[in-house]
């Protein structure tokens, strides 16, 4: 297989209505980094990575992925939308919810095939979820259900992985795994972003930043980015965070 | 006659009426697609779009009788237009979705209620069996009909599984795997509009909601997948049009009421007694006769 690209964000701008959310974004994300999306609330970190994948229209700007756009081809993309926006209460089992990562590649009036299910069973044991597979998604907790849907994200076998917020509510253990996995995504030569807002002890796990709010403050290698000026210029003066700061 | 007999009897009498075999068999169809179709509403929290869609087919109806069309063409473009317009308003403005629901189907609605009215006057039409079904009236060619449509919602709800599964799980989701979701959501709406008009003689285009939404609604608390979710509701919708049509037949009852009111007293009994989720069993603890108990007895432990 031939290395991934990079992707190219130019001089992109989102407005939503008469609301800016972003304003004149470039960056350039590499492949084989696993690189995290910081900002404080409303900063546009959703907004980027569904403006990127054409989920939204953009007033300006342009997403490239090797030759050409990003948009273009989802088919490479796995992406993992922030907790809120999925309703737990739907009637799918943890197996329907995985399976979804292979709808797609089945196609259309397709049935799923015997290697879609021993992808989507290697998804699941990857992520520890394998026994849960018949349970209804809505019996589980937080921690597990973004286990499933990193399952699910796993067995698309994209070359780009997108996670939207996916610490948010989950367990020790699944953190861990969480971390564990996107490294190996990331050592196997994918694009891994995830966008995420705990300025803690895990932000050690990231190799790249991006820091942005409306307009991107930084981005690059982690002790790069986490200047004490990039910070008060992106959570304002009221950050209690300084400890992994350079 | 023995009492085996007598149930026999009892059940194939009204068969021998070709008006009973006709309108059983469309309120059987009608029954399978409505808990199949109404199931994806119900999951996608879009049930106040199956009553903005079955309202906003009067005018269409009207029309299509005023020229001389097939009346299932006319409210078929009449409900399809009316999603089209609820969309355009919800994303061109900040009105919500709901509040834009209200104001097309009510203006649809209204309309059509003039339309009929004014056509009634020199024409053998009957606003009434349109807002409450005339199951009664149904004539070969509906049967026809409701066929055609029920054979293309079935078809196509199998063919597009689980995509539809995907997309209304998860609408970004599918968007960003690549998914047309834009076209999934029209063909969804499509769907929506032609079980609609099916189900216009059977229950009329009031009461459409109840078969779209609590057969569904009444498997989802028994059954943990979509798709055993529309089958079991397939079977319920089924069994409240034959037993709807039976109680219309011997108590001299409109069916479309009938069949309405079995379909949400299964609905009552599900929520009472299914043990996943019952209100009187299942293995919740905070069950609100159990609360009470507790704060009775705690109450009436102390001194
Ligand atoms: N659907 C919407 N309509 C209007 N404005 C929106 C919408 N979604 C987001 N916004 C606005 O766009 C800006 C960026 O939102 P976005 O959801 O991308 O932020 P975020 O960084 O992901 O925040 P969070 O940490 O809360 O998830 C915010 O100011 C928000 O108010
Ligand atoms: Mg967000």
């Amino acid at each position: 297989m031939a290395p991934t690209p990079c992707i190219t964000v130019d001089h992109l701008t989102v407005n939503y209505r008469d609301v800016q959310a972003l304003r004149n974004i470039r960056l350039t994300v590499q492949p084989g980094k696993v690189v995290g999306i910081f900002g404080p609330n409303g900063a546009g970190k959703s907004t980027l990575i569904k403006a990127m994948l054409g989920l939204m229209p953009v007033v300006t700007g342009r997403v490239s992925y090797g030759e050409g756009t990003l948009a273009r081809q989802l088919d490479r993309v796995a992406y993992v939308p922030q907790r809120s926006q999925i309703d737990w209460t739907f009637p799918a089992t943890v197996w329907d919810v995985v399976m979804m990562g292979r709808v797609k590649k089945t196609g259309w009036f397709n049935r799923f095939s015997a290697v879609s299910r021993r992808l989507a069973t290697e998804a699941l044991e990857r992520v520890g979820m394998l026994e849960f597979r018949d349970r209804p998604i809505g019996a589980l907790s937080g921690g597990q259900q973004q286990r499933v849907f990193l399952a699910r994200a796993l067995a698309q076998q994209a070359e780009i992985f997108f996670f939207d917020e996916p610490f948010v509510g989950v367990d020790q253990k699944t953190e861990a795994v969480l971390f564990k996995i996107f490294q190996e995504l990331a050592a196997a030569g994918s694009i891994v972003m995830v966008v995420n807002h705990d300025l803690g002890e895990s932000i050690t796990h990231f190799d790249q930043l991006i820091l942005l709010n409306k307009e991107l403050i930084a981005a690059g290698p982690r002790d790069r980015v986490l200047t004490r000026d990039n910070m008060t210029r992106a959570y304002g003066g009221h950050v209690g965070f300084f400890g992994h700061v350079a | 006659m023995s009492p085996e007999l007598a149930v026999l009897d009892w059940f194939f009498e009204p068969l021998q009426f070709a008006f009973m075999q006709r309108s059983l068999a469309v309120a059987i169809m009608v029954g399978i697609i409505c808990s199949v179709v109404g199931s994806y509403l119900m999951v996608q929290r879009l049930a106040l779009l199956g009553d903005a869609i079955s309202h906003s087919v009067l005018p269409g109806l009207a029309i299509a009788f005023w020229l001389g069309v097939n009346i299932f063409v006319g409210a078929f473009i009449a409900g399809v237009i009316s999603t089209v317009i609820i969309a355009w308003i919800h994303t061109r403005s900040p009105i919500k979705e709901d509040a834009a629901m209200g104001i097309v189907f009510s203006a649809f609605f209204a309309l059509g209620i003039t339309l009929i009215t004014t056509i009634q006057k020199d024409n053998k039409i009957d606003l009434n069996h349109f807002l409450f079904g005339n199951i009664l009236g149904v004539t070969a060619g509906d049967v026809r009909d409701t066929a055609i449509i029920a054979v293309l919602v079935l078809v196509a709800v199998a063919l597009l599984y689980k995509e539809l599964l995907f997309y209304s799980f998860d609408p970004l989701g599918a968007q960003a795997s690549g998914l047309p979701v834009g076209l999934l959501n029209a063909g969804l709406m499509v769907l929506i509009a032609l079980t609609v008009v099916a189900s216009m003689k059977v229950v009329g285009v009031i009461l459409v909601l109840s078969l779209l939404i609590a057969p569904g609604a009444t498997a989802y608390l028994l059954v943990p997948r979509l798709h055993q979710v529309m089958l079991l509701g397939a079977a319920i919708g089924v069994f409240s049009s034959i037993s709807g049509m039976y109680l219309s037949y011997y108590v001299n009852l409109p069916s479309g009421p009938a069949i309405v009111m079995v379909v949400s007293a299964l609905f009552s009994l599900s929520f009472l007694l299914s043990p996943r989720y019952g209100v009187l069993v299942g293995p919740r603890r905070d069950r609100p006769w159990q609360k009470l108990r507790t704060l009775l007895l705690s109450k009436g432990s102390r001194p």
